[in-house]
Order: C-alpha cells, then sequence, then structure tokens
C-alpha cells in the first residue's frame, strides 16, 4: 500500500489560481505630479514686496489660454521660456536675478479645465527638472534622481523650486 | 581501476514533474502579492490626463484616494452630470473630506502620519473650481502632500 498522495493535480490547482490572479492583476502602479500644498491660515498671507523681474506670472483663463508676464504665450514653449526666465544666461534686466530668486505664479480661473492646468504645472515642473538635471550632471556627472540625499540638497538650494498659487479668479465656472 | 557500468538499452529517463507545483506556487505567489484588488469601483467617468513629470506612490497603504469627475452612465440620472466627488465606494460632499482625511489617518501607525499622500484622481475634463475646494479643504485638514494622479506621456 503506497501512502502517497498523488500531487499530479496539485499543478492543476495551482494554475487555476495562478490565472485567476493574472486576470485580476493591476500592475499599473499609480503615478502622479506630486505636489506639496501651502497650509493653511485663515488670516490674510503677508503681501511680500517682490521685485517684479523675479517673478513669473502665468495665468491660465477660462478658454484654456494663457498669459505669461501679461503677454499671450503658447504651452508648447513654456518650458523653454521658463527655463531661459530661471537661468536667465543673458544676464537681462528684465528675468531673474538669480534662481534663487525666481518665483513662478501660477494662477487660474475656476472655469480653467484641468487638464490644462496640469499641464502647465507639469511644464513648470519639468522646466525645473531639466535645469536640475544640468547642474547635477555639472557638478556630480550624474542625474537629478541618481544623487545621493546631500547633493540633492546642494541641488536643490541651488536651484529651489518656488512656485506659488493664487487663489483663483471666478470665472467659467461650469453649473 | 574503476569499473564502469555501461547502461544498456537507450531508456530515456522521464522528466519528474513533481517540481512543477512549486514553479507554479511561486509565480502564484508573486501575482498574490502585486495584485491589488480594486476596492472601490468607479463612479464617474475617469480619464487622467498626460504629463512627464511623475512620481511613484510607493505604499498603497499611505495613500487615500479623491476621485473627481462627471458621473458616469448609471449614476447619471441620480446625480446629474456635474463633476462630483467620490470617496471611497460613493459620492460626497466637498465638506466631508477632514472627516475621510481623519478617518485614513487614524488607520495608519502614527510614526508614518507624515508620510500619507493623497492621490487626486481627476478626470482631464473637469474644471479648476472644484478642484480648488478641494486643495482648500485638503489644506485645512493638514493634508498637504497631494499627488495629481496622470499617466505617463506617449510619445
Amino acid at each position: 500500500m503506497k501512502n502517497e498522495v498523488n500531487a499530479g493535480s496539485m499543478a492543476d490547482i495551482a494554475f487555476l489560481l495562478l490565472i485567476f490572479f493574472l486576470v485580476t492583476t493591476t500592475i499599473d502602479v499609480d503615478k502622479g505630479v506630486l505636489v506639496r500644498l501651502p497650509p493653511w491660515s485663515e488670516d490674510e498671507p503677508e503681501t511680500e514686496k517682490l521685485n517684479k523681474r523675479n517673478v513669473y506670472s502665468v495665468l491660465v483663463n477660462a478658454n484654456n489660454e494663457l498669459l505669461v508676464r501679461g503677454e499671450p504665450a503658447n504651452i508648447d514653449q513654456l518650458r523653454e521660456n521658463a527655463k531661459n526666465f530661471i537661468m536667465n544666461p543673458q544676464k537681462r534686466e528684465d528675468m531673474a536675478e538669480t534662481p534663487q530668486k525666481a518665483i513662478i505664479s501660477l494662477r487660474n480661473d475656476r472655469g480653467t479645465q484641468y487638464k490644462t492646468y496640469l499641464k502647465v504645472y507639469n511644464e513648470l515642473k519639468a522646466a525645473y527638472t531639466e535645469l536640475r538635471n544640468v547642474e547635477s550632471q555639472k557638478q556630480f556627472q550624474k542625474d537629478f534622481e541618481f544623487l545621493n540625499r546631500d547633493q540633492k540638497k546642494a541641488i536643490i538650494a541651488e536651484i529651489p523650486l518656488i512656485l506659488s498659487e493664487a487663489e483663483p479668479t471666478d470665472f467659467g465656472e461650469e453649473n | 581501476m574503476g569499473k564502469f557500468q555501461k547502461k544498456r538499452g537507450a531508456s530515456t529517463p522521464e522528466i519528474s514533474t513533481a517540481s512543477l507545483p512549486d514553479i507554479i506556487f511561486m509565480l502564484l505567489f508573486f501575482f498574490m502579492v502585486v495584485t491589488v484588488l480594486r476596492d472601490s469601483s468607479l463612479m464617474v467617468d475617469l480619464n487622467v490626463p498626460q504629463a512627464t513629470e511623475l512620481t511613484k506612490l510607493e505604499k498603497k497603504s499611505l495613500v487615500n484616494y479623491l476621485i473627481v469627475g462627471k458621473p458616469n452612465a448609471a449614476y447619471r440620472e441620480l446625480y446629474g452630470t456635474k463633476p462630483r466627488l467620490q470617496l471611497g465606494d460613493k459620492f460626497a460632499e466637498l465638506t466631508e473630506i477632514p472627516l475621510f482625511i481623519e478617518q485614513h489617518r487614524q488607520k495608519v501607525q502614527e510614526r508614518d502620519r507624515g508620510q500619507i499622500n493623497s492621490s487626486l484622481k481627476v478626470d482631464g475634463e473637469v474644471t479648476m473650481g472644484i478642484i480648488t475646494d478641494i486643495k482648500t479643504q485638503l489644506r485645512k485638514s493638514g493634508q498637504l502632500k497631494v499627488n495629481y494622479s496622470a499617466k505617463p506621456e506617449v510619445q
């Protein structure tokens, strides 16, 4: 008499389970644009006097049109223009004194489409990412994301991302 | 002198299939671990925009999801077509956000509470009005780490 359990069907059972999990699996990890909101405070924020040349104001209106520093602009050029503004390689009078002083001011209407808003935000963030990559290549011969903590800190101190979002204006909200 | 036994006949040895279940089990466990059973079904039309500057959301237990979009076909009659917020598996008012955030916070260990992310899954067609209000609510509840959910851009 053989006291063995037939393990031949074990594979079949395992296969069945395997197929079930294969079908129900969604491996796509959640990804997104990471943002840090400013803390809430009841009182009016202190208005800081800023030198106009250091502020890169971007306005997205309810028609999803872009107004950059008072002039209509195209979203495709936003990244390059922002990079140019932040680094100011030609030392122009009307652009940021230093990257540390550059401030991006983003404002939208309540009727702005989320898609457009995120695209603008993405472009601005991308401008910073590219600048940081250039800087870290120069200093450490590596891309920013591969740096260690201290190196990252050094680069961030050099090119900080300062993005302020103003309260939106009440235009074009759908009902 | 060594003595070698000559094999007689060309008998093909059978491959043992005894380890097959083990291999399959290994695969099975892999898929079990990576599987995320969708715990809340979508009640809105959701098509998140594309972006390039993406950050991965690492720990699922440290993420809470706020879904915004127009109610889908099944709920349109009841809730209309105005974009609405879905928390968990039901529609919610914006004023319920602080409670929702707090409830999730309670479930998380104290030392991890600073790392909680809010994932905003928003349909691309939604206007910014509701998003702004949600952001205000999140700020009021002290939940400042926000992740605008997006798909990687296809070139």
